[in-house]
């Protein structure tokens, strides 16, 4: 338990340690951070606090006020949909239903298993494939609604190796 | 069969030799005994400028450019005879884009700096700082008429020489790469097809304003970008560019990049100040101006990405030569990212001017649908819609402005007669109402509440004096918000209002969406005539709302149905309609 307490000090000073001299630096901290954790925990926010001697207070503000940063683990593949004015003219909006019906969840939410994290995005600047999804780095561009299903196995029959 | 008719016409500027072509052209069909199958006429204009002598065939639509004497025996032989077409003489139309912020974009490799200075890169900013003294960049920018390219259209120079002006030793510039606005990506095709042509813009603007440090502040959703702009940093760094004593003088500039996290107030430049400086992207009353106070209390000029991307052509070609493009109050060229129901979606850039119709027409390749065009929107959520009644107007910042959309960072939707004007309203006034910071009343309250009023009249629970709510609560947002966002986050509702109240009234009276976009509007039935009594939509109804029996035939409930659309998409008969 000490030893993980530990080890989680040395990684926020180090992911720390390249923005600490530079003026405005929270935010690329937090970026830092969430590239590293896939998330910011609450133990690592605490760690910041006491790095940068500024109060929680402040960091969360910062980190509830912009969508990017995430509280919470997200799952193992991420789904974005897009709801951009393009492709919610194309029918994005029947997709992110099918989605949340296939999945049983809502947008922000994480499946049971773990598996998919659904996220509703405001453009992913492709606006030219509408309607769009992105699943993890990879974009599905003119999506059809009967399309979903397929897709998603394609994700969740490769169970992860680990 | 009576002879067909050719177009002749010398289009050159600067002569006319029409008369003589045809002498020859006449004596050619005659030695090969073709003259009775073709008659050739003189045309004193043909639709086509300075091409030289032009042969046009409008039955097959077969047109010629640039035909020398020698050509005519070919043309003779092969399309008047055999009505072959000769590729090698076809006319190619001038192309209606012109491009001079994408000029790079998909010419050459992003991330290689050598193709960008093959291409006159970063002599622009050689030609600056040999010849000009920055007062003489911002005098160069001031004949060129270039306006900010990020939607509100503040003429670049005045941003440059009030920043320049304000006594300070320490200055800063920003290119404001966080575009937020939905269905647009202009800025991402520049950043990450040319971005060292955004950097040179930012050196330059660093140049004439007399700042030493520039900051991109890019969204983080744009990881390409974001590693482009890193690369081409770097490059611009090791070829002294960038860095101390620029070109052996004594300026000295240095870039940094600053990641944006998700939130579309930080476009607007006091909010993007406050994220720059790591906290939470809230605006804050101006004035004081960026220009007097902005990051870290420094005087600040922030550009857009496409404003930037213009400046280099600028400096090397002359303020004069830009200005010559374009309208008579905004010069030079807009990029537009167009999208919706259009067959060719994509980045155009055009030159000021042009008409709706020729950009979606002409160069989007018309409707994907084949429906009729309905309107177009411009401007993103702060924008409005254009109806097609007014595809004739030439695109400038004016005339967007008088039809009460606005020409916004450059987002181009194309919306036909399946898409519900107050449907739309409500998904543009969703997303303000979603990314309002909240600091201020009006925006906050304000927006919540038209929304409310929205789904009111879309759940068919609307009632006429809502439109005079919206209208009256939009009138407050516009005069009493602090940014931008909240002061035009009612644009999409008024617009709407404006051009389609009959739509909204039928919302209301009716509680009929004539595009059968608002589900609580909608009401499903079976045509008895289609039926085949199969019983797959009684089967999938979630709510077993269809009742009746094969004998009698079956019925949707309306009570009882949620309009879900099931039945529609089942049945294989196309026996369910919807109205």
């Amino acid at each position: 338990m000490i030893e993980e307490k530990k080890s989680m000090q040395e990684e926020v000073a180090s992911l720390v340690e390249k923005w600490k001299d530079k003026e405005g630096n929270l935010i690329m901290i937090l970026h830092e951070l969430q590239n590293y954790y896939g998330y910011v925990p609450r133990p690592a926010a605490l760690e910041l606090s006491r790095v940068l001697h500024a109060p929680l207070a402040r960091i969360y503000e910062v980190i509830t006020f912009y969508n990017f940063f995430k509280l919470e683990a997200p799952g193992k593949h991420t789904i974005s949909l897009c709801l951009g004015t393009a492709c919610y003219l194309k029918g994005s909006a029947i997709l992110l239903n099918e989605i949340k019906t296939l999945l049983n969840i809502e947008e922000g939410q994480t499946t049971k298993d773990g598996l998919f994290q659904l996220d509703v995005v405001r453009c992913l600047g492709c606006c030219g494939l509408a309607p769009v999804i992105k699943i993890d780095d990879k974009i599905y561009g003119k999506v059809q609604k009967n399309q979903v299903m397929g897709i998603l196995s394609e994700y969740a029959e490769h169970k992860p190796e680990v | 069969m009576g002879a067909k008719i050719v177009f002749i016409k010398d289009t050159a500027v600067n002569q006319d030799t029409t008369q003589d072509f045809y002498v020859h052209f006449s004596n050619i069909l005659r030695e090969n005994a073709l003259e009775g199958k073709v008659q050739v006429v003189r045309v004193a204009d043909i639709g086509i400028y300075g091409q030289g002598l032009v042969v046009k065939f409008p039955e097959e639509n077969i047109i010629y450019a640039n035909v020398q004497e020698k050509d005519l025996k070919n043309i003779v032989d092969k399309t008047v005879r055999d009505g072959q077409v000769i590729k090698e003489l076809l006319y190619q139309p001038e192309p209606k884009q012109l491009r001079i912020v994408l000029r790079n974009c998909g010419e050459i490799d992003p991330e290689n700096i050598d193709e960008y200075i093959a291409k006159d890169g970063y002599r622009a900013l050689a030609k600056a700082i040999n010849d000009y003294q920055p007062e003489q960049v911002i005098e160069e920018l001031k004949k060129s008429g270039l306006r900010g390219r990020g939607g509100a259209g503040f003429p670049t120079w005045l941003k440059w020489k009030l920043t320049r002006e304000t006594p300070e030793a320490q200055k800063y510039v920003i290119c404001n790469a966080d575009e937020g606005d939905p269905g647009a990506y202009m800025d991402r095709g520049v950043l990450e097809g040319d971005p060292h042509s955004v950097i040179e813009g930012l050196i330059l603007a660093g140049y004439a304003i007399g700042a030493s440090k520039g900051y991109f502040y890019v969204r983080a959703e744009y990881p390409l970008a974001v590693e482009r702009i890193e690369k081409a940093l770097k490059q611009a760094y090791d070829c002294g560019f960038l860095g101390k004593n620029i070109f052996g003088s004594s300026f000295s500039f240095e870039v940094d990049i600053r990641l944006g996290a998700g939130a579309f107030v930080c476009g607007e430049e006091t909010a993007l100040i406050a994220s720059i400086e790591g906290r939470r992207g809230t605006p804050r009353p101006r004035p004081p101006y960026p220009s007097v106070k902005g990051l870290w209390g420094k005087p600040t000029a922030i550009n857009n990405v496409e404003t930037l991307a213009n400046i280099p052509p600028i400096i090397l070609k002359g303020g004069a030569w830009y200005a010559s493009i374009g309208t008579e109050k905004s010069k030079g060229t807009k990029v537009f990212a167009l999208t919706g129901k259009v067959k060719n979606s994509g980045l155009v850039e055009v030159p000021m001017g042009i008409t709706l119709r020729e950009i979606v027409f002409d160069i989007g390749g018309g409707m994907f649908s084949g429906k009729g065009l309905k309107a177009i929107q411009t401007g993103g959520p702060s924008g409005g819609v254009i109806p097609k009644e007014y595809l004739d107007t030439p695109v400038d910042y004016e005339n967007l402005q008088k039809l009460g959309s606005i020409m916004g960072s450059g987002g181009m939707i194309v919306m036909d007669e399946d898409d519900c004007m107050v449907d739309i309203a409500k998904f543009y006034l969703g997303f303000c109402v979603d990314e309002s910071c909240g600091k201020c009343v009006p925006c906050r309250i304000g927006g919540y509440q038209m929304l409310n009023l929205l789904n009111k009249i879309t759940e068919s629970r609307g009632e006429l004096t809502d439109l005079d709510s919206l209208k009256r609560i939009a009138v407050a947002m516009q005069k009493a918000s602090l940014c931008a966002l909240g002061q035009t986050a009612a644009n999409p509702v008024v617009s709407t209002i404006r051009y389609f109240e009959e739509e909204y009234k039928d919302h209301i009276v009716n509680k009929k969406c004539r595009s059968h976009k608002c589900k609580h509007l909608l009401n499903y039935n079976v045509i008895q005539e289609k039926c085949k009594r199969c019983r797959v939509c009684v089967i999938n109804c979630p709510v077993n709302a269809i009742e009746g029996d094969k004998e009698k035939g079956f019925f949707v409930d309306p009570k009882t149905c949620v309009r879900c659309g099931k039945c529609y998409e089942v049945c294989k008969f196309n026996a369910i309609f919807k109205e």
